[in-house]
């Protein structure tokens, strides 16, 4: 079987301890979570840390709760499967519920923290591969190497950002809390992803995720996530659109936000679609046009599985869907009932 | 009392749904795999693997990696050099590359250390020098490559074998016909992808004995090129299979890895293990050969077949494999479904730059079963004739030999096609469902085991000896493999029924070549046809004896006797009986030490032209399926509603492992016609060797499966029984095909169908696919009151 390397194994009991050894052994060492996506990466020579620090005995970044003024707050260290299961969750914000019960499979969800997947490594079909392998292809930029194998001439590394959980929680306009030795800061989880396959998050390294706020104001947005994989169960995304819409008493669209996963390095905001849902019913005639913004800024490349044309296609049908599922379904509080699939 | 099994109203195991005897072993975690054996002082292997697919090698220095602490051994080609293959015709294989790679993955050298960190640090200190060639990475590539081989010893550049043949007058059928219809068709190659990885583990005594064991279907085989490479007689090798965790054919070879360790073993006197990762698995293959093919088939106006002819176009991979076999197996069944009176089939395999292709359930059957039947629905559709009447008008009749001269027995078909079509609602739905949502038909054959071993000899196939115990217990001893779909339970259930015992009763012992009489191994769906009536021979052999002491000691004639509920008694005067331990005592008193034999050997088939030895077999097993799915306009997506499946078995030895055999190859067939597809870069690195992106269903993909069972009592088969782990994948394929078209209107002609190509034919911008230009060999004639008579039973 593939092996995994030796590493220290370090314990803090703090965020602000495990930050300060993030910081103090610099590049050698990583933050591991649930471990579901670094043990494998490490058995396949793409993370290779010589210090894993881990936030296991930490309890600063857990807990689920709701505070009145303030919103919902999701501990980065909860599971995907507790954060699919909670009750707020699932009744305020099925798309949450959906994209953190949609993430592999349910062993993987019951280790698998939410931190760990609105965090996770970009993707490339290139990239997740075995040492042995990308040394028979050649090495790339994201390891080892000095070319995108995905487009040559490309400067930046194309790897998809494959986390099912962030566009859900950009849509919702979430807020991410980050600790370090020097203390903490709140920014908007929006600001926190790059177009870089490599460098794909603006923040410090040593910098970690305690947890996000789902604002008071996004209670009562209709919420959903639709997902585009070959099969039901087990696979990364390779298309997903997470869609918020507030209505107003009268039926117009007040506010909306679109968000595509899978497409880009960074979950991709469709920044026209407010302009065409925006004051008036969501009817189909501003359904088709936000579609068609959406599929337009979609640019899929032929690195994940599904023909890139294909995903670029579907763009169009998902989001298509997702609003439709908010303006027929969703007559309650947000949205429909079940999580959508 | 037949030959065949004892002539009954009714059984007394056989037909019962018992658990397998292997199964609480498995459930409680008991079983012991290969990579569970731990052995003192025992070394770790890895291979070295050429990440060039095709390159001369200049030179291997392997010194850096010796200096390695922890490393006691490394070999190369040249420890190794004597070729070997599967097939006694084909041996281009090397269990080291000696100076050419040919895939990547290839192995070049074996390290052998204390554990496997070390060995694989050893293999970056192990310096190749490579001199890369161009890949040859397709079908077309490899026919119009002539000045670039991938092989010297065959003729044709890179052709490993191209046949031909006419079956009939098919220009006459062709002349007859008032339609003829024509397509090309595509079916990807996919692999097994068995949960458990090839593993092998070898010991090297100071008695100078070798011992494998190894994850294989085939320790024959194995055993055979053991002593060839390494240059031992086969009594000083014992080979013994370990529970199989999946084969599929993928374990049916053997290999670089097997041959590696034992290698390493001699050298080191040391045991050695290796356990191949996931990656390595893609690597090693031998699974489904991507096939182009095209098909020319002639019909009367009510659909009645008046000829077909036939083309193939195997993509072989880097080696020969089971490659010989395979091309032939592409154009032998076509015959056995409808009646064909004429059929002309050419066919060619070639060698390319990736892991070699081999055999993979219902090998080198399912794809022109796809192509045919796909037509067939195609033909019928334009007729305007209900695909399953037109089917059913045509079945091949019992006791009747086909065109290319195979024999077939029994034969259920008939009643598989009415029994699924019933239960389905076919009539109702077919052409009737709403936009989306589709029905699709198709019906297939497979073979109950090969006819012919795979090196010429007179011997058995399969061999088994059975020993009766003091205190009543029964052990059998036979070669062949448990893979997974209950050979040993088998085993004890044939001899349990024989003997009046139930399976607790009896212990099983196979797969060790010291121990158990030779069973060729498990593939081409043998097993139970073969051991099953070896086994009934055996026990048969040892009745006899027990019966003459019985019928003193009871004072009735021995003709008058039977075995049941654990007794020898009077089948007239039941209460007139003694215990089966009492009576083996008896009898060992007697006779001395009881024991007995028995073996089995295929019947001959007319066909006696060459290439006649693939297709033949005691008895061809029959399936027919209905899919009903539904499909997005939108997205092309595929959902699988329900599988409806029947299958002619002979006779049920089990249903529920009957049953379980047909949905496991309902699955199989769902993946490949879905989603699974071994694929390669422009380099001829695979794209996705492993588990997460090779897309193959799980159990939330798998949809309600309808099994219906059909008996007919098959005359060659233990108790009736045929085959039932292979033949049920076949028709499942090109009915979700039809299913499709019934759906959105679309022909997709290759496999698999997914969602991309659907929207791609609902735009009609699908391409059809297409298949080379290539001259083959001028064809072999024959045709039927040609060749041997042979008597309806072996």
């Amino acid at each position: 079987m593939l092996r995994l390397p030796d590493f220290t194994y370090i314990r803090p009991r703090t965020l602000a301890a495990a930050s300060s050894a993030l910081e103090e052994l610099g590049a050698e060492a990583m933050a591991v979570a649930g471990g579901t996506d670094v043990y494998p990466k490490m058995k396949r020579g793409q993370f290779t840390p010589r210090y894993l620090v881990s936030l296991g005995q930490v309890e600063e970044h857990r807990g689920l709760r709701r505070e009145e003024g303030r919103g919902l707050w999701v501990g980065a260290g909860e599971t995907l499967s507790a954060v699919a299961g909670h009750e707020v969750v699932r009744r305020e914000f099925p798309a949450l519920a959906a994209a953190a019960g949609l993430v592999s499979t349910l062993q993987l969800r019951n280790a698998g923290t939410i931190g760990g997947n609105l965090f996770v490594d970009t993707r490339c079909n290139y990239y997740d591969q075995s040492f042995f392998w990308r040394q028979a292809v050649g090495f790339c930029l994201k390891k080892d190497g000095d070319i995108c194998l995905v487009a040559p001439k490309s400067r930046v590394c194309l790897a998809i950002c494959s986390s099912d959980t962030a566009p859900v929680l950009s849509s919702l306009g979430a807020e991410a809390v980050l600790v370090s030795g020097q203390g903490s800061r709140q920014v908007p989880l929006d600001t926190l992803y790059r177009d870089d396959g490599i460098d794909y998050l603006a923040k410090r390294p040593e910098e970690l995720l305690q947890g996000v706020w789902i604002p008071e104001a996004s209670f009562g947005w209709r919420n959903v996530y639709l997902k585009l994989r070959r099969r039901g169960s087990f696979d990364f995304p390779v298309l997903g659109v997470a869609a918020a819409l507030r209505m107003s008493a009268t039926g117009t669209c007040d506010a909306a936000k679109v968000v595509l996963t899978a497409v880009a390095s960074a979950p991709k905001v469709v920044e026209d679609a407010p302009r065409v849902l925006c004051g008036r019913p969501v009817d189909t005639a501003s359904i088709e046009e936000a579609a068609e913004l959406a599929m337009r800024v979609s640019h899929p490349l032929d690195n994940a599985d599904m023909d890139y044309w294909y995903r670029k296609r579907m763009t169009r049908v998902y989001v298509t869907r997702a609003l439709r599922q908010l303006t027929t379904a969703g007559e309650t509080a947000g949205g429909p009932e079940a999580a959508p699939a | 009392m037949s030959e065949n099994g004892t002539k009954k109203r009714s059984f007394s195991v056989i037909g019962s749904s018992l658990p397998r005897i292997d199964g609480p072993a498995k459930c409680a975690g008991d079983t012991r795999y290969a990579d569970d054996i731990v052995m003192p002082r025992m070394l770790f292997c890895r291979l070295l693997r050429s990440p060039h697919a095709h390159a001369l090698i200049h030179d291997v220095s392997t010194r850096r990696a010796l200096e390695l602490p922890g490393v006691h051994a490394v070999v190369t080609g040249e420890d190794v050099p004597t070729k070997f293959g599967i097939m006694p015709s084909t041996q281009d294989e090397e269990a080291l590359a000696v100076d050419k790679v040919r895939y990547v993955g290839d192995p070049v050298a074996a390290v052998a250390a204390v554990s496997e960190d070390a060995a694989e640090e050893a293999l970056r200190l192990i310096d190749v020098d490579y001199e890369v060639l161009d890949p040859i990475l397709s079908i077309e590539g490899a026919i119009e490559a002539e000045d670039h081989r991938i092989h010297t010893w065959n003729r044709r550049a890179n052709i490993q074998k191209a046949v031909s043949f006419e079956f009939g007058e098919v220009d006459a059928g062709f002349e007859e016909a008032d339609e003829i219809f024509e397509g090309t068709y595509f079916f990807q190659g996919n692999t097994h992808l068995p949960m458990e990885q090839y593993c092998a583990l070898a010991t090297y005594t100071p008695d100078g004995k070798l011992t494998l064991w190894s994850s294989t279907q085939t320790p024959h085989y194995v055993h055979r090129a053991l002593s060839r490479v390494l240059d031992l007689p086969m009594g000083r090798i014992r080979v013994i299979a370990t529970p199989v965790g999946g084969g599929f054919g993928g374990k049916s070879d053997p290999f670089s890895h097997e041959i590696a360790v034992a290698k390493l073993a001699m050298i080191t006197g040391r045991p050695v293990k290796i356990t191949l990762n996931r990656e390595e698995s893609f690597y090693v293959h031998r699974g489904r050969h991507p096939v182009k093919m095209w098909m020319r088939t002639g019909v009367k106006r009510d659909g009645t077949l008046t000829g077909m002819w036939f083309r193939s176009f195997l993509d072989g991979g880097g080696y020969s494999s089971y490659g010989l076999a395979t091309v032939y197996y592409t154009g032998a069944l076509q015959t056995v479904t409808y009646k064909l009176p004429s059929y002309k089939f050419e066919g060619v395999r070639v060698f390319t730059n990736k892991p070699p292709c081999g055999p993979k359930r219902g090998h080198g059957t399912p794809q022109p079963r796809f192509a045919m039947e796909v037509q067939l629905d195609e033909i019928a559709e334009k007729l305007g004739l209900d695909p399953v009447e037109m089917r059913l008008k045509q079945v091949v009749e019992p006791d009747s030999v086909t065109v290319n001269g195979l024999r077939v027995s029994t034969i259920g078909l008939r009643e598989c096609i009415e029994k699924v079509a019933e239960r389905s609602g076919w009539k109702d739905k077919h052409r009737s469902l709403p936009r989306g949502h589709g029905i699709g038909f198709a019906a297939s054959s497979y073979i109950s085991g090969a006819g012919l071993p795979i090196y010429w000899n007179d011997m058995p196939h399969s061999g088994v000896q059975i020993r009766a115990d003091r205190g009543g217990g029964v052990t059998v001893f036979c070669g062949s493999t448990d893979i997974g779909q209950g050979s040993d339970s088998i085993l004890a259930f044939a001899v349990a029924e024989e003997l009046g015992l139930q399976p607790d009763d009896v212990r099983v012992f196979t797969a060790d070549t010291d121990l158990t009489p030779v069973d060729l191994g498990s593939y081409s769906s043998r097993v139970t046809v073969m051991t099953g009536n070896a086994a009934i021979q055996a026990c048969g052999s040892l009745r006899e004896r027990l019966f003459e002491v019985a019928a003193e000691v009871l004072e009735v004639p021995a003709d008058d006797l039977e075995m049941e509920e654990g007794r020898v008694r009077s089948r007239s005067l039941p209460e007139r009986g003694l215990g089966f331990a009492e009576c083996v005592e008896r009898a060992e008193a007697r006779f001395g030490t009881l024991g007995a034999t028995g073996s089995y050997r295929p019947p001959r088939h007319p066909g006696d032209y060459k290439g006649a030895g693939v297709g033949p077999t005691p008895s061809y097993s029959y399936s027919a399926a209905v899919v009903e799915l539904h499909c997005d306009g939108d997205t092309g997506e595929i959902h699988i509603d329900k599988v409806w499946i029947a299958h002619d078995c002979g006779r049920a030895f089990n249903p529920l492992w009957v049953q379980g055999q047909v949905e496991g190859s309902v699955y199989m067939a769902l993946g490949e016609v879905l989603m699974e597809e071994q694929i390669f870069r422009k380099s001829g690195v695979h794209k996705i060797p492993s588990i997460l992106e090779y897309k193959s269903p799980t159990t939330l993909e798998t949809p309600p499966i309808e099994t219906i069972l059909v008996e007919t009592d098959d005359p060659e088969g233990p108790f009736g029984a045929k085959e039932a782990g292979q033949g049920p994948l076949l028709p499942v394929i090109p009915a979700v095909s039809n299913a499709v078209y019934d759906a959105v209107g679309v022909r997709i002609h290759e496999i698999p169908v997914t969602p991309d190509k659907i929207l791609r034919a609902l735009d009609q911008r699908l391409k059809e696919p297409t298949v080379p230009d290539f001259a083959f060999p001028t064809p072999i004639r024959w045709a039927p009151g040609q060749g041997v008579e042979v008597p309806q039973k072996s």
